[in-house]
């Protein structure tokens, strides 16, 4: 899945211009923590969150992460988009939740990007 | 929509697929002054056609602005020529034949004015202006393609010089043990940058030519080190990283306030962050867990009232090395690496 075939799953609109639609999107994560992003994601997925502050573009940067969709039509504020467009990190604002647009991504074929934690006994086991 | 008949029947690789992008990039950023041929070849309203035709072939050209005076008022081209030639009438002056209405660009537009006139008038060459409406140069289709391929080919010169010669670093200065060390403070509560300095230091990384993964480890370990210093110290502190081609060294020390409990900090999912951080996305009690994971080894040092001291060192595999210069002898990295995996002092 490419860039602009992800805008338009999601319903959402770019924020970010000069962004380069082609480019390939392996796998999705979602996740309104940073250190569960961090702790959690295979390089070149696109990341589902809820927070728009300028530490999110940081988290991609370092986490290679190969674009971010903001869930439920939150507008990041200047400082993010600057701060996205300096990094070449394309943002795209969508109408929908998370639980939304996970399935939509996941029905189109992108697979999960987020590894899962080690499984700790169930209580009572 | 335009994007779509520009390209049409062209196969679109990824390569040429980026490339168009920074070239479309560039026909935003580049100004007409940058491309255009400046004093171009003239001709007086009173020239004859027959002195234009002389003139076009002695320059090999197809057109030209004619001036009257200072002034602009018109241009002449090889079909006005034509014109005149067919009318046997080459001794008339450049006034019969010229075309008065003129189209222009100015010389603080950007490049893709200039483009969006090429597509909708179909001309060859359009006359630049200076701010007081005189003439300024002449630019043409192939002038933007000599533009464009200089600045791509000055943007890649720019990155490749620069990763050159980080990668050769170490290379070039002789010693018995080299290292480059990269210093930054941190300042408490400062989110808006917090994240630059893991920013650069991923960079520098990638400059000297550490392979991505690597680069990202090190991004990571760091950056939740500079997210704890903003968040929990008292005064803010300072990162020191140490980079050698064997190893890179990360520190992260502070003046306080001081972990009460390290083996408490080091558990998944404790944090002491308030709401305030938790909404910005961070205090989940990750981040030392995260970090742990990113790295080979590990050692956080902790006195409540005085301060903590966070070491961690990703060691390379002499096919990750950075900056060209790993050690011949494993022996002379012995006396770092052994043992002492994940130790916690207190």
């Amino acid at each position: 899945m490419n860039l602009e075939e992800l805008i338009s799953i999601v319903g959402g609109c770019l924020h970010t211009d000069g962004a380069d639609l082609s480019r390939e999107i392996k796998g999705g994560c979602g996740a309104d923590l940073m250190s569960d992003v961090l702790a959690s994601i295979q390089p070149e997925a696109v990341l589902l969150t809820g927070l728009c502050n300028p530490q999110v573009i940081r988290t991609a940067q370092m986490a290679d992460i190969a674009a971010i969709v903001f869930v439920r039509g939150k507008q990041p504020p200047q400082e993010t988009i600057d701060l996205a467009i300096e990094e070449r990190i394309p943002l795209i604002t969508s109408p929908f939740g998370m639980f939304e647009l996970c399935g939509r991504l996941h029905r189109k074929g992108l697979p999960s990007l987020e590894m899962p934690v080690e499984k700790e006994p169930c209580p009572g086991d | 929509m335009e994007d779509q008949t520009r390209f049409k029947g062209l196969h679109i690789s990824d390569q040429l697929a980026g490339e168009i992008t920074r070239t479309e990039e560039l026909a935003y950023e580049l100004k007409i002054s940058e491309v255009m041929t400046q004093n171009p070849i003239t001709t007086s309203i009173e020239m004859t056609m027959e002195a234009v035709l002389n003139t076009f072939r002695n320059h090999r050209i197809s057109g030209a602005p004619v001036l009257e005076g200072e002034k602009l008022v018109g241009v002449i081209s090889i079909e006005d020529l034509i014109n005149s030639l067919r009318k046997n009438d080459i001794s008339s002056p450049v006034k019969k034949y010229m075309t008065t209405s003129l189209v222009t660009v100015r010389e603080t537009d950007t490049v893709i004015e200039a483009l969006k006139l090429f597509v909708h008038t179909k001309l060859g060459r359009i006359i630049v202006i200076n701010s007081s409406n005189q003439l300024a140069g002449i630019i043409t289709k192939g002038d933007v393609t000599r533009g464009i391929l200089k600045a791509l080919d000055h943007d890649y010169k720019e990155e490749e010089v620069r990763r050159y010669r980080a990668s050769h670093l170490f290379e070039d200065i002789s010693s018995d043990r080299s290292s480059l060390i990269l210093r930054y403070t941190i300042k408490v509560g400062d989110f808006t940058r917090g994240g630059s300095a893991s920013s650069n230091i991923k960079r520098a990384l990638l400059r000297m030519g550490a392979n991505p993964q690597l680069a990202r480890r090190c991004g990571i370990a760091i950056y939740e080190a500079e997210m704890n210093l903003i968040i929990h110290t008292t005064r803010g502190g300072i990162i020191r990283v140490e980079i050698e081609p064997h190893q890179i060294t990360m520190q992260a020390t502070d003046e306080g306030p001081g972990i009460a409990d390290v083996d408490l900090a080091m558990k998944p999912g404790y944090s002491t962050a308030t709401q305030e951080v938790r909404e910005l996305g961070f205090g989940a009690g990750m981040g030392l867990v995260n970090i742990k994971r990113c790295v080979d080894w590990m050692q956080l040092e902790s006195t409540p009232g005085v301060g903590t001291k966070l070491k961690i060192k990703i060691f390379l595999k002499e096919e990750d090395t950075v900056g060209e210069g790993y050690p011949s002898t494993k022996e002379s990295i012995k006396d770092e690496s052994s043992g002492n995996n994940k130790s916690f002092g207190a």
